[in-house]
């Protein structure tokens, strides 16, 4: 049993890991990809009166923010069902 | 009525609103003192961790260093929220599920050693102190400013209100206060934002008036902006750069790091009930500081507009200086406006080259502070705005005080040399500390040392180089060791404090900078601000050699690490 119990920890940890290497990158796109690295080559495009660099570094980066930190918290809870490791 | 009467009526009413709550949200327990009992609901907390984190320098600075430096001011907007996620991530829903009372504490069982723990509190209060110091200074300006008491009159009512109901509620007190303190700061910035927005381009929602056309016109806001700022000779407002690339990226990165590794935000997520909630609540404090982080870039830049506009009209000459309006007359006598008529002509000629400009002070806090006076707003709002940038200063003093109270009472006093007082000695303990931690940042208020302007930058630096490496090590490392923790969190510190010393002199005195503080004498052109990230990186890589040198963690400090990465099994936070 405990043995299972470890193994389904291990599982567990793995799948948070991976979610958090995925959100992690959206988050580093958005900010310092869009925002900062690319923001030149994405001003060249308008989104309606705002540069879409400066957009992003000034609003999009923002929304997208709030955007992953409510779906690494949505899909956690699902995490910790499915492994039955809620509280 | 006289804006006076109507600024301390409003204020009036706020701080009579924080004082109620502090007689009904008395802690009894070190449990209610540490963290609030630990019951607070994911959105409760959500707002009270806006309120903790956004301080004075969120709710008037800020718009006014983006109005100024443009798009080089995005740093402050995406660093400032980026470090949530890494917090939401990384950090908050573990330590909550370890649920102790104090950021230390877990540094020091985690890293089973007391030094461990006394280095952690020593961070803390550094960071702390030199945080809480920038609010002090903070309150009394707002109280001179808005109230015309004096600086020092005003600084001992702020400290009288947050003795009030920090030293009788504790957390639970602060808690209860910071959420009614959101919601008089959120009102107070976006009011005058959507009065201003609907004023300049017909859509009340900032955030989509700053993408619009000005009304009446068929050009863009930002277009046009960008179009008055270099007639005028200042660099584009859309593409200023400040410092280039690098140290954009270096600098946001520090601000981020070091936003998920400040005490006084962490311990806002032991109050609430399950792991889950810490996760959740991440995710809502985040929108409560979004609402006013995406207004901000729109004050800012319509601010700076009408500011532009005001004195330079673009059909006609410049503003004569007699014709001045009344927010003209009364900002210049507070000396953060200043005026010199170096041609003689009786204009005021506004540009960026100092050999004509006649602005020769223009304070970057008035683009918040002056905003609803140049856009002819209601006298109610302007003392909206007064209520408001005390209730962000006082919020984030109160949020700092207990975590420098905590660490000294429950890390130091309970942890370290008297482990034997029972609970309600500590909580007198706990409240003796508070006393003396709003004692210690009065103190600074009134003699604001030499460094003041430096300090909050210094606070990220330290949080972004000491605290976060060394917990985030704790959680995601098992082979982390006790040698390797403390090694890296004096090596990040110092490396930081060294970096920041020798450009900006030894505690800021200026005269003992031995390497001047200009691009050229910086690494790899990072200027001492943004620091932070470097020092993290030392602290990650000393951390990791010195772990690989030494013997691996005990047995049962790997099974912690093992129980705190999954939420079954949580209680709410306690002392042992």
């Amino acid at each position: 049993m405990a043995e299972y119990n470890k193994e389904k920890r291990q599982a567990y940890w793995r799948e948070n890991v991976r979610l958090m290497v995925i959100l992690l990158s959206i988050w580093f796109v958005i900010s310092y990809l869009c925002g900062i690295v690319f923001v030149e080559e994405l001003n060249t495009i308008r989104l309606g009166g705002y540069k879409l660099g400066f957009w992003f570094a000034q609003q999009g980066s923002m929304y997208g923010f709030v955007a992953i930190v409510f779906t690494y918290a949505h899909l956690m809870a699902k995490l910790d069902r499915k492994y039955d490791l809620h509280e | 009525m006289e804006l006076q009467t109507l600024t301390f009526i409003v204020v009036g009413i706020t701080f009579s609103i924080y004082i109620g709550i502090a007689f009904w949200a008395r802690a009894g327990t070190t449990s209610e003192f540490y963290v609030a009992g630990g019951g607070i609901h994911p959105i409760a907390n959500g707002m009270a961790t806006a309120a903790d984190w956004m301080s004075a320098a969120s709710f008037i600075s800020m718009a006014g260093l983006i109005a100024f430096y443009g798009y080089g001011g995005s740093v402050f907007l995406m660093g400032w929220t980026g470090g949530y996620v890494l917090l939401a991530m990384l950090l908050a829903p573990y330590l909550r599920k370890y649920g102790k009372f104090t950021v230390p504490e877990f540094i020091g069982d985690r890293f089973y050693s007391k030094v461990a723990r006394i280095v952690a509190v020593i961070c803390l209060i550094v960071a702390s102190v030199t945080y809480v110091i920038g609010q002090m200074k903070g309150i009394g300006v707002a109280f001179s400013r808005f109230l015309e008491v004096s600086y020092e009159l005003g600084l001992l009512i702020g400290m009288g209100i947050v003795f009030i109901y920090a030293v009788i509620g504790g957390m639970k007190g602060i808690t209860y206060t910071q959420i009614a303190q959101y919601c008089v700061l959120i009102f107070a910035y976006t009011i005058p934002a959507i009065f201003i927005s609907l004023n300049l381009t017909g859509n009340p929602i900032p955030q989509l008036g700053l993408g619009s056309m000005l009304a009446g016109t068929d050009t863009y806001l930002l277009d046009r902006l960008d179009q008055v700022v270099t007639e005028l000779g200042f660099a584009e407002y859309t593409t200023l750069s400040r410092l280039g690339t690098f140290n954009t990226f270096v600098y946001t990165l520090s601000l981020m790091i070091g936003t998920a590794g400040l005490p006084h935000v962490i311990i806002r997520f032991f109050t609430v009930t399950k792991v889950s909630d810490a996760r959740v609540s991440a995710g809502w404090a985040l929108i409560f500081i979004t609402i006013l982080y995406t207004t901000a870039p729109a004050v800012a830049a319509m601010a700076r507009l009408n500011l532009h506009e005001t004195i330079s009209p673009t059909n006609g000459a410049n503003l004569v200086y007699d014709e001045r309006p009344d927010w003209f007359k009364n900002w210049e006598k507070t000396g953060l406006l200043k005026f010199e008529d170096l041609n003689g002509d009786g204009r005021i000629s506004y540009t960026a080259d100092k050999a004509t400009n006649e602005m020769v002070k223009v304070d970057k806090d008035i683009m918040v502070l002056a905003n609803p006076e140049i856009a002819r707003l209601p006298n109610w709002v302007i003392a909206l705005v007064a209520a408001g940038g005390l209730a962000a200063a006082l919020s984030t003093a109160a949020g700092l005080l207990l975590a420098i109270a905590s660490s000294i009472s429950h890390d130091l006093l309970k942890g370290v040399f008297r482990p034997d007082i029972n609970e309600k000695q500590e909580l007198l303990a706990s409240r003796i500390s508070m006393a003396g931690a709003i004692a210690l940042a009065g103190y600074f208020g009134f003699n604001p040392p030499d460094f003041a302007a430096g300090t909050v930058a210094l606070a990220f630096g330290l949080a972004a180089s000491s605290i976060f490496p060394v917990l985030m090590m704790g959680i995601f490392s098992k082979r982390i060791n006790k040698e390797g923790a403390i090694a890296g969190m004096v090596a990040g510190l110092s490396i930081t404090l060294l970096y920041v010393f020798q450009h900006k002199g030894i505690m800021f005195v200026a005269s003992t900078s031995y390497l001047g503080d200009m691009k050229p004498n910086w690494f790899m052109g990072i200027e001492p601000n943004a620091f932070g990230a470097v020092g993290a990186v030392v602290n990650f890589s000393v951390a990791y050699v010195v772990s690989m040198m030494t013997p691996e963690p005990p047995e049962h400090i790997q099974h912690m690490v093992e129980d705190i990465r999954v939420p079954s099994g949580a209680s709410s936070a306690h002392s042992h």
